[in-house]
């Protein structure tokens, strides 16, 4: 792994999400009701809603354009859609969020 | 012969270190014990009890100085070691070396210092050790005002302890709930209840920005530019383990000091415990593992085989009267199941996380007498699949019943009103049931509780099953969502008559059965919320649909629209200039007149929003809400000033309407208009409320449509001033705002309580009237203001339209 800072957790508002310009495309990062922070596709498979716009609940998110509902653990959409969206592995460390660079692209910065 | 032990830090894990030594074999090792402290061990974590005047330190004192006599061990108490030496074996106190053959690093940890200006006058104090304790019991006796940075265990158990002592305390909480660690949000949530019950002050998402006085702390100022007096400052946001003497004689120290399942560093002749140390990537700030980490110590110097493993750990907070348990992991997860169970009338809550048939994780408030058996569960991995429909129950219950989901209605107490309409409350309705009325109907005649509007006739229902139990059966009526089995109306007049006025309340006192909402019942909840308690709650962005909380429509390919507002539909060249100036500037592809009077810039990219609205904001222009679930526009005709035909000011009237209803937010969408004669140009009769000017006055319409469903008009009354036009109007907003189901347009919610009733209370009764205008004036005084000013200057908002980080650019190599 190779672990970038991207920021304090609190520049992502408490059940919201900021976006972050990665090599593969634009990425959300979600922070739940419980300080937990998930990474995503800021995409939505349906069609391409903004996924870091929409209402962040549970481990869940529902796309502002037409409340699909993705479980931000697997990216799975939930219910009767069908549909997922890619995740990468990131954790927060000292207050600090790190997203793993390879994951989403990064060549390693040695 | 004897070997020399050297022990650096007299606390609660070298204490257990040599009690086992002792107990093993008294004279395997000559011990020399440091400590910085001027005393010998203590029991650190009744401290607390010692702070709030529950205990004095004599009581806490674990091992006293005839102890350590009796035992042979040499006590350099008071004594600071500042060096170790690992070529010579030998310590360096600051009063003299000593030789050892072993060493034992037990330095603890430090408490974290946020190094914020003003950390470090004298008054600003963290909670470690008995000086510290003695340092705010001191202080307690001689001000009145204490913050408390930090809103974890210590934190809190401060918190407690100076109330205890007399003090005014205010609890300052970086994270949206209290120990958010141990924690999930409903118990964060009934925590923060029980505390606040007792006199305590918290303040959650508070950062501090500095503490501020000259010489001594005088108050602690935040990032929100909030001020608050203090005379006494503590600061417990973390602890970070005591490495330094480690770091300086090069052993390997992580974030603590490494050590192996020996508790050995890397150099073998020199062992660590407690806080200081990290081992397999674990931190501790607990006992029990500490006494674990101890015994093995202990078996290691004495030559026997012993290995250290990290268990599970389970919280409690020793604030009397705060029951809380954690223990394990409560994440959820994508194999993860949850259990909750809430009773709001004992204010209970238990959470427990399944995975793979085992109980992996377990929250609980309010009763944590089944804490012990779920740590057991947790910590020997049961099988749970037998149990699990009853688990939530604890050990004693496995018959089967189900969570109440009447509880909430059962809790209120006989004085809660229930029809607001009318003044009914519960005593009344119950005490009518078993007079004999147990059906709606009965109810209706017997008490007039649900006659009027009827939106409280779910409550009443539920009234009925709960005082016949099974002998009624309530006709099904549609839950908000899966989160909960309350409807949208039952939800709006428990919030008022529990007075409930944060979200989490809601969850917990209505028992949602999931932890924290979803995108159907958060917008609603966060809108009644604010509809009720304008000034206590605060309007919770995150709550919002994309629209509401950007403050622009968002577009199908993810750009936004700028409407600004044209107030009645009249705008000046300024104003067109500053439109189409903007337009130029952000590359704007299309600009479209409405069907609202005004000008639309579509196509705007998220990312220039704020600039865009600054541009428009130095023309004067302000957010049109075009987006909104509030109002949008009141359109007007030409009325008197030009039009042959006009009877009234039609525009003017229009104008000062927009001026004074701007800004709020209601059920669903409000649109208004206004037309100067019956030929009605403005189109007043297809509005939520219009107003058709004549000779004689204003006609004041209400509940029209023209979206998917067309519909007129009907008259609500009709006034003969400009200003009695507006009192109604306001009422008539605010009536609305109060008792509509969220996303009901007028005439829909007025198909439901009936244009009658709205006539009773606000044509008829001039005192309501009255009062919902100044209620709505009230909310106004909140809410009408221009968010793109405030989210185009509050710089931290504004970061948030702009991507957090830009990894596209690869650094130069
Ligand atoms: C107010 C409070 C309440 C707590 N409540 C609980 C609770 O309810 N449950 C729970 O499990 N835990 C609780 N804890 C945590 C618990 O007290 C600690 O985990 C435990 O005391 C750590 O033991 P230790 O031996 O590692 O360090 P300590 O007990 O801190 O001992 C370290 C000692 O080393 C000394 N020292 C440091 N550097 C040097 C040096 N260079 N030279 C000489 N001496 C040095 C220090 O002065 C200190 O006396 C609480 C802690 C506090 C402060
Ligand atoms: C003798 C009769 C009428 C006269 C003198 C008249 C006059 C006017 C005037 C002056 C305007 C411009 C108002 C403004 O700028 O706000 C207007 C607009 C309008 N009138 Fe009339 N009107 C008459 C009858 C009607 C009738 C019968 C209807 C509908 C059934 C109607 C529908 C409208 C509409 C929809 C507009 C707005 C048009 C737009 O915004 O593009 N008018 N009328
Ligand atoms: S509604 Fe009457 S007053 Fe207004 S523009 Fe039309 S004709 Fe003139
Ligand atoms: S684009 Fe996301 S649900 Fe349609």
């Amino acid at each position: 792994m190779n672990w970038i800072d991207i920021g304090p957790i609190d520049s992502i508002p408490l059940y919201g999400a900021r976006v972050i310009k990665t090599p593969v495309g634009c990425v959300a990062l979600f922070r739940t009701g419980q300080d937990e922070v998930f990474a995503a596709d800021d995409r939505c498979p349906h069609k391409g809603g903004p996924l870091s716009e929409g209402i962040v609940h549970g481990q869940s998110v529902t796309c502002p354009l037409h409340n699909w509902v993705f479980d931000l653990n697997i990216g799975e959409a939930q219910g009767a859609d069908e549909g997922r969206i890619s995740t990468y592995p990131v954790r927060v460390e000292a207050g600090r969020l790190l997203i793993d660079g390879n994951a989403i692209g990064k060549r390693s910065a040695a | 012969m004897t070997q020399k032990l050297v022990i650096i830090g007299a606390g609660m894990a070298s204490g257990r270190v040599i009690e086992h030594l002792l107990d093993a074999d008294p004279n395997a090792y000559d011990i020399t014990l440091f400590n910085a402290e001027p005393r010998g061990n203590y029991n650190r974590i009744m401290l607390s009890p010692v702070l709030s005047g529950e205990k004095t330190y004599e009581e806490i004192v674990t091992h006293s100085d005839d102890w350590y006599a009796q035992n042979g061990v040499t006590c350099r108490f008071g004594e600071h070691v500042v060096n170790i030496d690992r070529e010579m074996k030998v310590v360096e106190g600051e009063n003299g070396h000593v030789p050892y053959d072993k060493l034992i690093i037990a330095t603890g940890s430090a408490p974290f210092i946020i190094p914020v200006p003003g950390h470090d006058l004298p008054n600003v104090i963290s909670y470690r050790d008995l000086d510290d304790t003695n340092a705010m019991i001191e202080a307690a006796g001689k001000g009145s005002k204490a913050v408390v940075i930090g809103g974890g265990l210590l934190g809190l158990e401060a918190a407690a302890g100076l109330k205890e002592r007399g003090m005014n305390v205010t609890v300052l909480h970086l994270m949206g709930h209290l120990m958010e660690r141990q924690l999930d949000e409903a118990a964060g949530y009934l925590l923060r209840k029980d505390l606040e019950a007792r006199g305590i002050t918290v303040k959650t998402q508070a950062a501090t920005k500095a503490i501020l006085g000259e010489g001594r702390a005088e108050a602690v100022l935040l990032e929100s530019g909030e001020t608050l007096g203090a005379d006494l400052v503590v600061m417990a946001v973390g602890i970070r383990p005591e490495t330094r003497l480690a770091t300086d004689a090069h052993l390997d120290v992580a974030r603590g000091i490494e050590v192996n399942a020996q508790m050995q560093t890397s150099d073998p002749d020199i062992y660590a415990v407690g806080e200081c140390v990290e081992f397999d990537g674990h931190l501790f700030g607990l006992v029990a593992p500490l006494y674990d980490q101890a015994k093995v110590l202990a078996d290691s110097l004495l030559g026997q085989p012993s290995a250290f493993v990290v268990k599970e750990l389970a919280t409690k907070l020793k604030v009397t009267g705060c029951d809380l348990f954690s223990a394990g992991d409560f994440a959820g997860g994508e194999t993860r199941e949850d259990i909750v169970f809430r009773d709001p009338s004992r204010g209970i809550y238990k959470r427990l996380v399944i995975e793979e048939d085992r109980l992996i994780g377990a929250v609980m408030y309010g009763d944590t007498a089944d804490g012990s058996w779920f740590f057991g569960l947790i910590k020997d991995g049961t099988d749970i699949e037998e149990m699990r429909e009853t688990l939530i129950f604890g050990p004693a219950f496995q018959g089967g019943a189900s969570a109440d989901p009447l509880s909430a209605v059962a809790a209120l107490p006989p004085e809660a009103e229930i029809c607001g309409c009318n003044g009914v409350c519960k005593g009344q309705i119950t005490s009518a049931i078993e007079g004999g009325a147990t059906d709606l109907g009965a109810i209706r005649a017997k008490t007039k509780a649900s006659a009027s509007c009827g939106t409280c006739t779910g409550l009443v229902e539920q009234l009925l099953s709960v005082t016949l139990g099974d002998e009624y059966a309530a006709p099904q009526a549609q839950p908000i969502c899966g989160c909960t089995s309350h409807t949208h109306e039952d939800v709006r007049r428990l919030i008022k008559s529990q007075e409930l006025k944060s979200q989490a309340a809601v969850w917990q006192e209505l028992g949602w059965t999931t932890p924290n909402g979803c995108h159907s019942c958060r917008p609603a909840v966060n809108y009644y919320l604010l509809a009720d308690w304008p000034l206590e709650y605060q309007d919770d962005p995150q709550s919002r649909f994309v629209n509401e909380r950007k403050h622009a429509n968002i577009q199908k390919d993810g750009t936004f629209s700028v409407v600004p507002r044209m107030w009645g539909g009249i705008t000046t060249p300024e104003e067109l200039r500053a439109i189409a100036d903007a337009a130029d500037r952000y590359n704007v592809p299309t600009v479209k007149v409405t069907g609202g009077q005004r000008i639309d810039l579509l196509g705007v990219r998220g990312e220039d929003l704020p600039a865009i609205w600054s541009d428009l904001n130095g023309a004067g222009l302000v957010s049109g809400h075009a987006y909104s679930k509030g109002l949008r526009t009141v359109k007007t005709c030409v009325g008197t000033d030009h039009c042959r035909f006009g009877t009234q000011d039609s525009t003017g009237l229009g104008i000062k309407l927009e001026k004074h209803l701007w800004g709020s937010w209601t059920p669903h969408k409000l649109k208004l208009a206004v037309s100067g004669c019956p030929r009605n140009c403005a189109e007043a009769t297809c509005k939520d409320i219009g107003v058709i000017c004549v000779d004689s006055g204003y006609e004041i319409h209400v509940g029209g449509a023209a979206g998917m469903e067309i519909k007129g008009t009907e008259v609500l009354c009709k006034v003969e001033t400009e200003e009695d036009a507006i009192k109604v109007i306001s009422a008539m907003t605010q009536i609305y705002r109060e008792n509509a189901k969220y996303l009901d347009r007028i005439y829909k919610w007025l198909a439901k309580v009936g244009l009658d009733w709205v006539k009773t209370q606000i044509v008829d009764d001039l005192e309501n009237r009255k009062a919902l205008a100044e209620r709505f004036a009230l909310s106004q005084s909140v809410y009408r203001k221009d968010p793109w000013a405030e989210h185009a200057q509050n710089q931290t908002v504004r970061a948030q339209y702009a991507p957090l980080a830009n990894l596209t650019l690869e650094a130069a190599e």
